[in-house]
């Protein structure tokens, strides 16, 4: 397959010689998205919402530009139904505090997974020590597949809220989300889906997931850092007080009494990044030039050969699916005897970045019995000299640390 | 394309590989856990100290290969040593991996100026300092 170099779009990539393999970290960003930040505090900026001037409309007009391309990308209704936040942890935290803390009580039931990020889990936790639900797991294979056994163990009718993520950032495996929404409607539960691994690499349409919630991080899609995106359903989000109070979230406020904004502004309180906001814009946009269809099958044959190649190395052993298409470029693996920090660290010297340690998910780190992992992460920008660079490092890490292999 | 400036040297990998020191230790008159979360690294230190000199010691737990071979050269470095001696040399350790030891300095520590090059990777220094910082939490208490 002849590829196009995506590095060529990418500032960073162009001008440093790293092997860029932390991507489910967060993305390098294309020169389009770094122009279009500066270009909103070169020609718009002011603070949206607020001017009554020629630049704050314009700078109201980008904020808002922003969002109807957001809402179009994941296909939602109504961008009333899209909020901006900082991050999906915000956005995760705002449907736990606003959502959970006042709807859920106690005897109900809080469904997450064993493989969730510690960002889709702790805010559940909170909820629960508020109001008395209880926090349940859907436990998985070890391969990282949820079965309707494990579902059927985990749902029942005290089920009420179901938080899971989209594809797991450590397997690299997708979750089961249609059936985990037919299950949940069944028992009357909210879905929080997290879509901050999947976004990147898949086309997600809320309206056929038919999610209740939907969280994602900007930076992730190769947006600026400090702008993500919540998606709630309408009818949800209505009835749900504000997160967080202040500027720009009210109607009118007296004495003794406040009436809030209409959405999607009431949980938008404060000055919002709108520069961030209209990166975000200018990511999807890019995201969807370069199309999903080339995305993943970059992905998939750079995966496949990381894959090949790693099987060539004794002593290594790949976490999750051993088919490389069940992976969406995420490559979990460790090496008999090495921590995982110390193979970073080795790669490291080699010019090749990796992320190792827990990934923010120790339950799933305890289920699969392994205290840490090294993790490659590809994405579209990647080639296959990096596949090549980091599996030549990947097989001398053992004689490198003494084992005279 | 393989750097050498890699500070894995043989001097750290054979600390990891075959420490010395890493047993349990039934004559310890302190022991203490040395936890660093965010590598996972888990270590007990154990020390016998009588009238003012470390007479045995030892270390137990996992981690990566930087803490388990910093515990191990710092046990070979302090057993028979003072209280005060083996202070002095956490205090040169400590100073070394900030970058800021003198050679003589760092030829005081021995084997432990093997780990001098962790001062140009920010990521690991909480691995090389926990088996002198659980040394120095000890003598706290």
């Amino acid at each position: 397959m002849q590829m196009k170099n995506f590095k060529e779009d990418f500032p960073l990539l162009r001008e440093n010689p790293v092997v860029y393999l932390d991507s489910a970290v967060t993305a390098q960003r294309p020169e389009s998205v770094i122009n279009s930040e500066m270009e909103f505090y070169q020609k718009y900026n002011a603070n949206p919402l607020r001017g009554l001037y020629d630049l704050g409309f314009k700078a109201t007009e980008c904020y808002e530009q922003s969002r109807e391309t957001v809402r179009k990308f994941i296909n939602a209704k109504s961008e009333r139904e899209i909020i901006f936040t900082r991050n999906a942890t915000e956005s995760l935290n705002l449907v736990a505090y606003s959502y959970g803390i006042n709807f859920l009580k106690k005897g109900d039931e809080i469904l997450v997974t064993i493989m969730e990020h510690h960002s889709n889990q702790l805010p559940w936790r909170a909820v629960a020590e508020k109001t008395g639900a209880a926090v349940k797991y859907i436990e998985c294979n070890h391969d990282g597949t949820i079965t309707e056994e494990h579902l059927k163990q985990a749902f029942s009718e005290r089920t009420k809220l179901v938080a899971v993520t989209h594809i797991s950032n450590v397997l690299g495996c997708k979750t089961p989300i249609k059936r985990i929404t037919e299950l949940a409607k069944e028992c009357g539960a909210v879905v929080v889906l997290d879509a901050s691994q999947s976004v990147p690499h898949i086309p997600v349409d809320v309206q056929s997931l038919d999610v209740d919630f939907l969280a994602f991080s900007g930076h992730k899609l190769m947006a600026p850092f400090g702008i993500g995106v919540l998606y709630g359903k309408e009818s949800l989000l209505e009835k749900m007080p504000p997160f967080l109070t202040g500027g720009e979230m009210i109607d009118s406020v007296t004495r003794d009494k406040v009436v809030y904004s209409d959405l999607p502004h009431k949980f938008e309180a404060g000055t919002v990044n709108a520069a961030g906001a209209w990166g975000l814009k200018t990511a999807i946009e890019y995201i969807q030039n370069v199309g999903y269809d080339t995305i993943g099958s970059i992905e998939e044959e750079l995966t496949k050969i990381a894959f090949d190649g790693l099987k060539q190395i004794p002593r290594i052993n790949i976490q999750g699916s051993s088919n490389p298409k069940e992976h969406c470029g995420i490559i979990s693996f460790t090496i008999d005897g090495v921590h995982p920090h110390d193979v970073s660290s080795i790669l490291d010297a080699d010019g090749i970045a990796v992320r190792a340690g827990h990934h923010c998910a120790q339950p799933l780190m305890e289920f699969l019995g392994i205290p840490s992992t090294t993790r490659a992460s590809i994405y579209f920008y990647n080639t296959k000299d990096d596949i090549d660079a980091f599996l030549n490092s990947v097989s001398s890490v053992r004689r490198r640390m003494g084992y005279g292999e | 394309m393989e750097n050498n400036r890699s500070f894995y040297n043989e001097i750290l990998t054979d600390h990891n590989l075959h420490p010395m020191h890493k047993h349990p230790l039934d004559t310890a008159t302190a022991s203490l856990e040395g936890v660093n979360p965010s590598c996972g690294d888990d270590i007990v230190l154990n020390l016998n100290i009588k009238d003012g000199v470390i007479t045995d010691g030892s270390f137990t737990g996992d981690g990566c290969a930087i803490s388990q071979a910093s515990a191990d050269i710092m046990l070979d470095l302090i057993i028979g040593k003072t209280v005060e001696e083996a202070e002095h040399l956490k205090d040169i350790f400590l100073k070394m991996i900030q970058g800021k030891a003198t050679d003589e300095e760092i030829e005081e520590l021995e084997e432990g100026g093997a780990l001098s090059d962790i001062s140009h990777m920010p990521a690991r220094v909480k691995c090389a300092v926990l088996g002198w910082h659980t040394f120095e939490n000890i003598l706290k208490e």
